[in-house]
C-alpha cells in the first residue's frame, strides 16, 4: 500500500469537548478562581473549568496514557495543551473541579502557571536531543523551577513572569522577549577540524555564513581559517559544517537576559536585555543560575508597582538602578556592539546616581 | 542495592517540580523499545559529567513523499551507548489549539511505542508534537502508522514550518479571529509548502486571536497574524462597578496605566469613560477588567512581518504591514498577500535568509512595492530621521517639479 501522503492535522473540530464546540467564539468572560484554576463563562451561560497542570515537556507516553485517564474521569475525555508545554484539564462540571484538583494533588501533579505567577519555561533540547548546545535546557528549568515554585503555584508578583530558555544562539524557543531568558553560550572559536571540512562543507557557504566575516578561506589545507578576534561564537560556521565544533567543557556556560516582553499591554513587546554575560555549566543544579534568576525575581516582586512587568519596571527605575538593587556586576559584555548598537548608547546627561 | 549508575541525574528526580530525568527512567523501565531510554539516562548523564553533548551533526533522513519533518540525530558514542546510535525526531503537526481526544492521544502513545522510544515533548516550541527517538529502520513504518491514526508531519528544514495558533474562540473571549480555523486552513492550502523545502530557509507563520499574542508571533514568525478591533471597546457599567466594588483600584489600576490617557473614571458615580478613538487596543484594560469591557465587533487582524530569532543577523520584532484585515473563511485576501511575499523572497532572498533580514537588506520600500502595500503611518513608530531617501527618477521628470 502507497503511503498517503499531505493529508494535514487531525480536524480540530474533532478534537473539541461539547462544551466548546457550543459554545465556540460565544465564550462572555472569565474569572481566575484560584491559582491555576481558570472559569470561562458563555452567552449561553454555560461555565468551563479550566486547570492547568505543569509538566516536564519531556514526557513519556505513560505520562500521556495517565493524563489520558484523569481526563476520561474528569472531563469526558478531552484535553489541551497549552503554548508553554502546560497541560489543561477542561471541566464542563463545576462538582468536578475540586475532586479533580484533589486527584492531581494526590498524584503529584502541579497545578499554577496562571495569573500574576511564573509559568512553564519554554525551553529547547539541550544535552537531551541537540548537537549544538552550550548547556543542558530540561536539567536547569528543572533546579530553575524547583527554585521558584512557590510562584508558580501562587500569586505572589506584581505580574506574571516568563522564563524561557535555549541551549544556543540558535534559540530554538525564541526565548529573546522574556521577562528572563537563560541562554546558553560559547565562549570560544570553532576548532576546525580541516578533514571534514574537506569531506563535507561547501566552503563559500560556511564563509558566507559568518555574521562577523570571521572565516577565511585556508588554501593551503584546502579548508577555513577564523579569525578568533573577530568571532563571537554563534555557531552559523558550525550550523552549515560538522568540520567547525564550537562546544567545550570550558568555554560553554549560561547567560541572563531580562525585561522582555511579547503582549502589547501598556507598551510594545520589548527584548530581553543581557545583564549576566556568563554563569558556568554545573550540573546537576547549576546553582549559580538559579540563585541568580531568583535573585532578579524577588528583587523586582519587591520594587516593581503592581501590574509592572520586568522590563517595564525597569524602565521606570533606570539600568542603573536595576543593576544597584539586584547588585549585579555591570561589565563589558553588556554594552552592545553590533549591528544596532548605537541605539542602545545614553545620549543624554539624564540619569540616576 | 546495586549503585545507580546515574547520580548526577538522580538528583533532578527530587524537588517539587515535575521530573523529566523519573519520565525518562519511565521509558527506561516499562517502553517496549526500553533500551532506548536507558542508553539516553546513560548518555546524558555521561554530558552531565563531561558538561558537553554528545550528538553527532544532523545527518539526513526522512520518509517517502516528504523533505522534511524527521530530523537526524545520531549518538557520538555509538559503541557505548548502542540504543541511541539511531535516536531521530519526528516532528508530527499538531491539532489547532493543541486540543486532543485521548483515544487520538492513545493512538499515538501506541504507535510511538510500537516503533520509537516512547519519549515525547509536548509540545515543541514551534508547536508540533515531539516524538524523540527512532532508529532510522522504524521511520517508514512508523510514519506509515501514524497516517494509518490520522497523524501527518509538520515542517523542518527551509520550508513554512508547523504554523501555530493561540486557544482562540475554543476558550477565549478576546479571540478577534478564529484562529483555530484559520490556522487549519492555512495548514491544509500549504501542504506541499511545509513538507518539501524549497524556499530560502525557513518561513514561520503563527496566529494570535488578540494583542496579548499568547503564541509569541510577533517576535518568533516571520508572518504574524494578530487578531484585533476597529470599533469601540464594549462595555458593561454594572460590570465596572461591580470591579470596583471588589478591590480594583480603577483609577490606579486601570485608568493611569492606558498607555495612550484616554479613560477616565468617576469614582462619585462608579462610571468609566472611554475615548475610543484615542485607545491604541493595547488590551490592558481589558486584560483586567473582562467582565466589564470587551473588545468591539469590528474584528480583522493586523498582519505583521520579519519577526525572528538571533541567527543570522540578530533577532527582530515582526513588523506592522497591514493594520487591519479582514479575516474571514475562505482567507482569499490573506493567502493573496501571502504568496506574494514568499514569490518576492524567494526570488530575492540569499540561502538563509529568513524574510525581515531580506527586507532590512533590500529595504522595505522595495518590499511594500513588491506586495503591492500602500505606505500609512501605521507602520512605522517614528518617521525617518536622515535624509538619505530615495525617488523613482522617471517620476521626477514626469511631475516636472
Ligand atoms: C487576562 C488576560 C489574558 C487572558 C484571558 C489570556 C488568556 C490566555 C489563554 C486562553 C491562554 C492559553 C492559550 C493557548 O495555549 O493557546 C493563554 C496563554 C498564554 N498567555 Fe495569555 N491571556 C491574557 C493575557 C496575556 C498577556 C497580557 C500575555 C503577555 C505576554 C499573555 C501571554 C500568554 C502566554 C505566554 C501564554 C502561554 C501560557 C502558559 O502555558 O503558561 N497572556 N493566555
Ligand atoms: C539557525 C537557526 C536554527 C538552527 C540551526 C536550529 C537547529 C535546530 C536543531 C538542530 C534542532 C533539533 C534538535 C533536536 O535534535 O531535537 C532544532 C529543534 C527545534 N528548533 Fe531550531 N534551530 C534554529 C532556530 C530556531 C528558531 C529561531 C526556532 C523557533 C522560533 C526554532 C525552533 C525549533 C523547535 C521548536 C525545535 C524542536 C525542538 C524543541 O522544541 O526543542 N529553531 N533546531
Ligand atoms: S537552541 Fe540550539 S542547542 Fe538548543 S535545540 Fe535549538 S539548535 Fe539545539
Ligand atoms: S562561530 Fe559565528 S562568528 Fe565565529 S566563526 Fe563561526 S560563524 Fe563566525
Ligand atoms: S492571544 Fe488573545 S485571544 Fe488568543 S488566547 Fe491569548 S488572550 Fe486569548
Ligand atoms: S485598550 Fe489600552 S489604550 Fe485602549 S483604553 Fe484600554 S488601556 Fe487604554
Amino acid at each position: 500500500m502507497a503511503t498517503r501522503t499531505d493529508f494535514g492535522p487531525p480536524y480540530y473540530k474533532d478534537m473539541l469537548p461539547p462544551v466548546v464546540q457550543k459554545n465556540y467564539g460565544q465564550w462572555k468572560y472569565h474569572e481566575r478562581i484560584k491559582p491555576g484554576v481558570l472559569k470561562h463563562v458563555a452567552e449561553s451561560g454555560d461555565e468551563l473549568y479550566t486547570v492547568r497542570v505543569g509538566s516536564p515537556r519531556l514526557v513519556s507516553t505513560f505520562w500521556i496514557k495517565d493524563v489520558c485517564d484523569i481526563a476520561d474521569e474528569f472531563c469526558d475525555g478531552y484535553l489541551r495543551f497549552t503554548s508553554r508545554h502546560n497541560l489543561e484539564f477542561l471541566v464542563s462540571d463545576k462538582d468536578k473541579v475540586e475532586p479533580l484538583l484533589e486527584h492531581l494533588k494526590a498524584k503529584g501533579y502541579v497545578v499554577g502557571g496562571t495569573g500574576h505567577s511564573v509559568s512553564n519555561p519554554v525551553h529547547t533540547q539541550g544535552w537531551i536531543h541537540c548537537h549544538t548546545p552550550a548547556t543542558d535546557a530540561s536539567g536547569i528549568v528543572k533546579a530553575v523551577m524547583d527554585e521558584l515554585f512557590e510562584y508558580f503555584v501562587d500569586w505572589k508578583l506584581p505580574a506574571y513572569c516568563r522564563v524561557a530558555l535555549a541551549c544556543c544562539l540558535n534559540m530554538c524557543g525564541a526565548v529573546h522577549c522574556s521577562d528572563i531568558a537563560i541562554l546558553g553560550i560559547h565562549r570560544l572559536p570553532p576548532v576546525i577540524d580541516h578533514d571534514t571540512v574537506r569531506a563535507k562543507c561547501e566552503i563559500p557557504n560556511v564563509i558566507a555564513a559568518c555574521p562577523t566575516g570571521a572565516i577565511r578561506p585556508d588554501p593551503k589545507n584546502k579548508s577555513l581559517k577564523v579569525n578568533e578576534e573577530r568571532c563571537m561564537y554563534c555557531g552559523n560556521c558550525y550550523t552549515m559544517c560538522p568540520g567547525m565544533p564550537l562546544a567545550d567543557p570550558q568555554g560553554d556556560g549560561v547567560s541572563i537576559w531580562v525585561g522582555g516582553k511579547i503582549s502589547s499591554a501598556r507598551t510594545p513587546p520589548k527584548f530581553s536585555r543581557l545583564v549576566i554575560p556568563y554563569l558556568p555549566n554545573n550540573p546537576p543544579r547549576w546553582p549559580e543560575v538559579t540563585s541568580a534568576v531568583k535573585n532578579i525575581i524577588e528583587t523586582w516582586a519587591k520594587h516593581a508597582r503592581k501590574h509592572e512587568r520586568m522590563g517595564e519596571w525597569i524602565e521606570r527605575i533606570g539600568w542603573e538602578r536595576f543593576f544597584e538593587l539586584t547588585g549585579i556586576p555591570f561589565t563589558m559584555q553588556l554594552i552592545d556592539d553590533f549591528t544596532l548598537a548605537p541605539e542602545t548608547y545614553r545620549s543624554t546627561p539624564a540619569f540616576k546616581w | 542495592m546495586a549503585e545507580s549508575e546515574t547520580p548526577k541525574l538522580d538528583e533532578l528526580e527530587k524537588g517539587p517540580w515535575p521530573s523529566f530525568v523519573s519520565e525518562i527512567k519511565r521509558a527506561a523501565e516499562n517502553a517496549p523499545n526500553k533500551h532506548m531510554a536507558q542508553d539516553l539516562l546513560r548518555q546524558l548523564e555521561r554530558s552531565y559529567n563531561d558538561k558537553i553533548g554528545h550528538w553527532k551533526h544532523g545527518g539526513i533522513v526522512g520518509v517517502k513523499g516528504y523533505g522534511g519533518g524527521v530530523i537526524g540525530r545520531y549518538s557520538d558514542l555509538p559503541e557505548e551507548f548502542p540504543g541511541v546510535a539511531e535516536f531521530h525526531t519526528f516532528r508530527v503537526n499538531q491539532p489547532s489549539g493543541w486540543f486532543y481526544t485521548t483515544e487520538k492521544l492513545r493512538q499515538l502513545c501506541e504507535v510511538w511505542e510500537k516503533h520509537g522510544s516512547g519519549l515525547t515533548n509536548m509540545h515543541g516550541a514551534t508547536g508540533d508534537i515531539i516524538l524523540l527517538g527512532a532508529p532510522t529502520a522504524e521511520l517508514q513504518p512508523c510514519f506509515d502508522d501514524l497516517a494509518e491514526i490520522g497523524f501527518d508531519l509538520g515542517g523542518s528544514g527551509s520550508d513554512m514550518r508547523t504554523p501555530s495558533c493561540c486557544v482562540g474562540p475554543g476558550r477565549c473571549e478576546y479571540a478577534c479571529i478564529d484562529t483555530l480555523d484559520l490556522l487549519y486552513n492555512i495548514t491544509m492550502e500549504y501542504q506541499d509548502e511545509l513538507h518539501r523545502p524549497m524556499f530560502p530557509y525557513k518561513s514561520k507563520i503563527k496566529i494570535s486571536g488578540c494583542p496579548n499574542d499568547c503564541v509569541a508571533a510577533v517576535p518568533r514568525s516571520d508572518i504574524s497574524i494578530i487578531g484585533t478591533w476597529r470599533d469601540n471597546i464594549r462595555i458593561d457599567p454594572d460590570a465596572v462597578a461591580e470591579y470596583a466594588n471588589n478591590g480594583i483600584d480603577i483609577q490606579a489600576e486601570v485608568v493611569d496605566m492606558c498607555p495612550t490617557g484616554c479613560m477616565s473614571w468617576d469614582a462619585e458615580t462608579k462610571t468609566l469613560t472611554i475615548d475610543n478613538a484615542e485607545c491604541n487596543r493595547c488590551m490592558h484594560c481589558i486584560n483586567l477588567m473582562p467582565k466589564a469591557l470587551r473588545p468591539g465587533v469590528e474584528r480583522g487582524a493586523t498582519i505583521m512581518v520579519g519577526g525572528k530569532a538571533p541567527i543570522v543577523h540578530g533577532a527582530l520584532l515582526s513588523w506592522v504591514i497591514v493594520p487591519f484585515m479582514k479575516m474571514e473563511p475562505p482567507y482569499t485576501e490573506f493567502k493573496e498577500l501571502l504568496e506574494k511575499i514568499w514569490e518576492w523572497w524567494d526570488e530575492n532572498g540569499k540561502m538563509r535568509e529568513r524574510l525581515g533580514e531580506l527586507i532590512n537588506r533590500l529595504g522595505m520600500r522595495s518590499f511594500l512595492k513588491a506586495v503591492g502595500l500602500p505606505p500609512v503611518p501605521q507602520m512605522v513608530k517614528v518617521p525617518r530621521a536622515n535624509p538619505y531617501y530615495f525617488w523613482d527618477p522617471e517620476e521626477v521628470r514626469k511631475n516636472g517639479h
